[in-house]
């Protein structure tokens, strides 16, 4: 069992802390995990990507070129890495800043507005947090209480006041998903 | 002991706090900048020297300093640093004193970018400086083995009076994976015979590498060369995966051995009789280990991140026995495992398999 995901948007949406998320939870359940963050000169408002392989074995390449899980959150990560989806792969698009659709027919799409799902809870910094609750809920690679965990066990001193927040925006994630598949 | 989920640059740092270090001077460079970052805050916490100097030569000079005196010193940079540091590099050598110099290798050359490079092989194996010297060399593919690998530099370090370059490229730096630190070790409580430390009371001691003299340039010279001898019988390190039956045998190193793991892996689902060896020590190079499989294997694929360097090594160590082939991207590129596979492909069915 591999799993790799891509997680790219602009910096500041979350994205690192989107994939850092999904490792310690795949940490703390005894999987072997790797996590890789674009270092490139990137600034606030540019593209920023990383990758994220969990793995029951240990990890070759913590790179893969067709990763069965893409997340894009805005439209130049969507231009960038809707064609590297691996066939059969998922492409989780966030639809609220989205305006493109995947033409492909060999991928599973799940669009999810997720920036205005956050701003629904009350703070759009939580729509990565969104995303990853919907894409857990369509690939389940762990448990969502893995999540919840790893969030309690290592969400810094500093933003522990975002708990159940974070909780919550998990929930909204999944809650659309489940969502999304009944109608579909 | 728990796993915990740590930055390659954040695990050599701390694990460098845990052997013991007792004085680390640098300057900052991407992509391993997070190193020297952490350490300001953790050797101070902990009342030990952090300095960061006006630049890469002087804290080169400053590492020599304090190595002078018998600490547990280190430096980290990444390829352009460390160009600036070779001067300094061949004086530590020239004194015979220990310490730990991190490379963290990026793009080159010249500035180069800062993205993951295996560029600078012949730089820290061959050229590390002015004269007739190799540092030890040691190269980590994965988070844990930096950390494993820091403890041993310091060791090889004190134990050969030698200089150890623990050479990693950006992404060993960049990435997080779950690892294991060591518990902390005690500072050192004796300081060598060697070490100045005042002399008072005591015969005076002289650390130098200056030898106006051609015979006496020459007897120190022997006296490195016979040490570089002992470190090249006992110190080559290797891992290996599925070279047992192997045909065609894959060498990479560090970041490029890796994902040369996972194409080999893929290649042995293909039924490809197909064999790993990553190097773990690049100086002393695993000659006699890529001699012994050369004896079973029909070929051998060298992956590296730069055009065709260690490959040279593994030509020397093979000596025309089984062709060699070379796969390598440039430019700080990561190969990615299918294009290594394609490669082993390539490779696979040009060999002269015996039934």
């Amino acid at each position: 069992m591999q799993k790799e995901f891509l997680f790219s948007g602009f910096g500041g949406q979350g994205v690192m802390f989107a994939g850092q998320l999904l490792a310690y939870a795949a940490m703390d359940e005894g999987l072997e995990v790797t996590w890789i963050p674009s270092y490139g000169p990137e600034m606030r408002g540019g593209t920023a990507h990383c990758f994220v392989v969990i793995s029951n074995k240990p990890i070759g390449s913590p790179v893969t070129r067709h990763p069965q899980a893409v997340v894009v959150f805005n439209n130049p990560s969507f231009t960038k890495y809707e064609g590297e989806v691996a066939p059969g792969g998922l492409l989780a698009v966030n639809s609220s800043l989205i305006n493109q659709e995947s033409r492909r027919t060999d991928i599973s799409v799940l669009p999810v507005p997720a920036t205005q799902l956050a701003d629904s809870l009350g703070d759009l910094r939580m729509a990565n947090v969104v995303m990853l609750g919907a894409v857990l809920e369509v690939l389940p690679a762990l448990p969502p209480a893995a999540i919840r965990r790893a969030l309690e066990a290592h969400l810094p001193e500093r933003r522990r006041h975002l708990l159940e927040a974070n909780y919550k925006a998990l929930e909204k994630g999944a809650e659309f998903a489940r969502s999304m598949v009944k109608s579909a | 002991m728990t796993k915990e989920l740590l930055k390659g640059n954040i695990a050599i740092a701390e694990a460098a706090v845990r052997a013991g270090l007792e004085a680390y001077f640098g300057y900052p460079i991407t992509p391993q900048t997070e190193l020297l970052e952490y350490l300001s805050q953790r050797m101070t916490e902990l009342d030990r020297v952090f300095l960061q100097a006006e630049s890469e030569v002087a804290a080169i000079n400053m590492v020599y300093g304090a190595a002078c005196t018998g600490a547990r010193v280190m430096t980290s940079s990444s390829s352009p640093g460390v160009s600036l540091m070779q001067e300094g590099m061949s004086y530590i050598a020239g004194s015979e004193l220990p310490c730990v110099i991190v490379d963290v290798m990026r793009g080159g050359p010249g500035l180069g970018n800062i993205l993951p490079s295996q560029a600078d092989y012949f730089q820290v194996t061959r050229s590390a400086g002015h004269g007739d010297f190799h540092p030890i060399v040691l190269a980590p593919a994965s988070v844990q083995e930096a950390i494993d690998f820091v403890g041993l530099a310091f060791d090889l370090a004190d134990k050969y009076r030698h200089m150890v370059l623990l050479a990693a490229d950006g992404q060993i730096g960049q990435m997080m994976e779950p690892a294991e630190l060591p518990p902390m070790r005690p500072l050192q409580k004796n300081v060598p015979d060697w070490a100045l430390t005042g002399a008072k009371a005591r015969e005076k001691r002289v650390i130098t590498s200056l030898y106006l003299k051609g015979e006496e340039e020459e007897a120190f010279n022997l006296k490195i060369q016979k040490k570089l001898k002992q470190i090249k019988k006992n110190e080559q390190r290797s891992v290996e995966y599925a070279t047992e039956d192997a045909e065609l045998l894959v060498i990479g190193f560090g970041t490029a051995g890796r994902i040369a793991y996972s194409a080999v892996e893929a290649a042995r689902e293909k039924g490809l009789r197909v064999g790993l060896l990553r190097p773990q020590t690049l100086w002393p190079f695993p000659e006699r280990r890529i001699s012994e499989l050369a004896d079973q294997a029909s070929g051998c694929l060298v992956v590296e991140m730069n055009a065709g360097q260690m490959v040279e090594d593994v030509r020397l160590a093979i000596g025309g026995q089984i062709p060699v082939t070379f796969y390598g991207r440039t430019g700080g590129i990561v190969p990615m495992p299918d294009e290594i596979l394609a490669a082993i492909e390539e490779s696979y069915s040009r060999l002269q398999i015996a039934v």
